[in-house]
């Protein structure tokens, strides 16, 4: 049997990994400011975080490429700044894979910050605790099972992501060729072999890890809420 | 010295509108029926409510008024809430140390201190979901004193538990209230636990302060009587231990006189709190005689209160104190009582503030007829 290159595994993981702190990092704000506020402009931040749901890949994918191309405003500050392009890059592909896979991230954890009560974190505010400290030490933790599966969910969804990253990144091995693109690609030259082991190894991870965070889902609670 | 508060916050019908200074020391009842305001106060205090308007200021320095609003995190109040709000993702010592992390330097009890106090040794390893009511209860007071407050503010802590957890927790709340070097805030709408616990109080109707000052004076205010109940109100009074008698009675002191009880074991010379019930007092124009009862004290009326229905609350001076009576609209027109009469007061039941709550009979058994 032909052994793929593996190649691609290895760039899909980093990207998926990357994309995932990322998101952590940036839909935590969105979340807690979507969960908590109450201002008019809440169901337009809604609907925009939630676009990539219902848009197909290839839309998004189309204005990423336009919004990074050397011509557009951000794509040609880019070019200047750094001496490469952003489309068909590596970074390229991890811009487009957070916003992507941000309905993901702002989605779960928006509804677990929704399900912490003010109590607790009144509760802190009078034991000193300023709004960050409430927020690592109590409202995080009380929250936990949303931040695992948001991290879950959008690395497996990063994993799986395929047309965005055809349209933005093409096909450059070390850089964008990713797993999907790679066993688009053996199917596209009829080397099913190699396909079917990218595809099943594919499989079995996803399914490992799913089973792994149910696991831990159901145990880790206990304290919990 | 002292916390000013004058403010005001509208929830849709109920509004509330206070003008009180709360002295910084001993233990404040803030007492008034569900709905008088009594914990929305407690919280405006804290700076858990944002919508409230007006100037809060402790002892000169202000927290809230026009232009300013210091977060809650940062006025120093210790707050022990009714639900008890620990932290259910950390375990009890977890809890504690939370309070005792953000506090340092700030010359708080030391973390040991607190578990002695309050017994908390068993329950340091185990979940908040593991322990009980009333042992949560006792947490939540000490995580609150572990932060180091300026003022301890105390929402109903004993209203979500039976009367056996009651018993269990209120001696750790009296030592504490009795030692503790903070001034303490707290609310409720147990006549018991005030009698037990409070120097001051402040009596709350409606979202506006009805009565204040002493909790002696306060609580023997025919004014404040309907709010207590017909079975709670009544007066609480000073009493000495002047002699353990053979016959199995402990003779006390009071202003007015001495009262016999049934053994109390306390050493001659211990002071105590007596609380008479309104409605366990009668009253005579002549000194009684042929009469069971051994509690007799020469009175003077000071004030009848006549509400709606037959009944009447008569104000009583009984030495330096005073006392409650509730009699019939009937008997305040056939004795002639009006202030300045004078008359006797028979005490059909006596009881220790003490044994008043956790045993809900207890007050029953001081009775001696």
């Amino acid at each position: 049997m032909a052994l793929p290159d593996l190649g691609p595994l290895w760039l899909t993981f980093r990207l998926a990994a990357l994309t995932t702190a990322i998101l952590l990092v940036v839909g935590t704000p969105i979340a807690w400011w979507l969960a908590h506020t109450r201002s008019r402009l809440k169901p337009v931040a809604e609907a925009l975080t939630a676009l990539p749901l219902v848009l197909p890949p290839t839309v998004l994918g189309f204005y990423l490429l336009i919004l990074m191309s050397p011509s557009s405003t951000i794509g040609g500050l880019w070019l200047q700044v750094t001496g490469t392009t952003l489309t068909f890059s590596f970074i390229g592909l991890v811009i487009a894979s957070t916003i992507y896979s941000l309905p993901f991230t702002v989605q779960p954890l928006q509804t677990a910050f929704e399900s912490v009560s003010h109590a607790p974190l009144e509760a802190a505010a009078v034991l000193r605790a300023g709004p960050l400290d409430r927020f690592f030490t109590v409202a995080a933790p009380l929250a936990a099972r949303g931040f695992l599966t948001a991290a879950v969910v959008s690395f497996a969804h990063t994993i799986g992501e395929f047309g965005v990253v055809l349209m933005v990144g093409g096909n450059i091995p070390g850089k964008t060729k990713v797993i999907s693109i790679a066993i688009y690609e053996h199917v596209e030259t009829i080397r099913y072999a190699e396909a079917q082991v990218l595809s099943a190894g594919l499989l079995i991870f996803s399914f490992i890890v799913l089973l792994l965070v149910y696991t831990v889902n159901r145990r880790f609670p206990v304290h919990v809420g | 010295m002292a916390l000013t508060v004058d403010v005001r916050l509208n929830y849709g019908a109920f509004n509330l509108d206070v003008t009180q200074a709360f002295l910084l020391s001993g233990v404040t009842g803030l007492f008034g029926p569900s709905g008088s305001g009594k914990s929305t106060l407690l919280r405006v205090i804290a700076g858990l409510e944002r919508g409230a308007t007006g100037r809060v200021a402790m002892d000169g320095e202000v927290w809230q008024d026009g232009s300013r609003f210091v977060a809650p995190h940062r006025r120093g109040v210790g707050y022990v809430f009714q639900d008890t709000r620990l932290f259910s993702h950390l375990r009890v010592r977890g809890n504690l140390e939370y309070a005792g992390s953000r506090a340092r330097g700030l010359g708080g009890p030391a973390l040991d201190e607190v578990v002695a106090a309050l017994d908390l040794g068993p329950l340091l390893a185990r979940w908040p979901s593991e322990i009980s009511g009333g042992e949560k209860q006792r947490v939540a007071i000490g995580r609150a004193l572990l932060a180091a407050p300026r003022i301890l503010l105390m929402d109903e802590p004993l209203a979500a538990l039976d009367e056996a957890r009651k018993a269990e927790i209120l001696p750790y709340l009296e030592r504490l209230c009795d030692r503790a070097r903070v001034p303490i805030i707290y609310v409720t709408h147990s006549v018991a636990e005030i009698a037990r616990l409070a120097q001051h109080l402040v009596v709350l109707r409606a979202g506006h302060v009805l009565r204040a000052g002493e909790a002696a004076e306060v609580l023997s205010d025919p004014e404040t009587v309907p709010m207590m109940g017909p079975r709670d109100a009544g007066a609480v009074l000073e009493a000495r231990i002047v002699a353990q008698h053979a016959d199995g009675l402990t003779e006390l002191a009071v202003s007015a006189g001495s009262l016999l009880l049934p053994r109390i074991e306390a050493a001659i010379g211990d002071q105590l709190r007596l609380r008479i019930p309104a409605q366990d007092v009668i009253l005579a124009r002549e000194r009684p005689s042929g009469l069971s009862a051994l509690n007799v004290l020469p009175v003077t009326v000071t004030e009848v209160k006549t509400g709606e229905g037959p009944g009447a609350v008569i104000q009583l001076k009984a030495g330096e104190d005073l006392l409650l009576a509730r009699v019939t609209r009937r008997s305040v027109a056939a004795l002639d009582l009006r202030p300045g009469v004078a008359a006797h007061a028979v005490l059909k039941s006596v009881a220790l503030a003490k044994s008043d709550i956790g045993t809900p009979h207890a007050h029953r058994d001081g009775g001696i007829i």
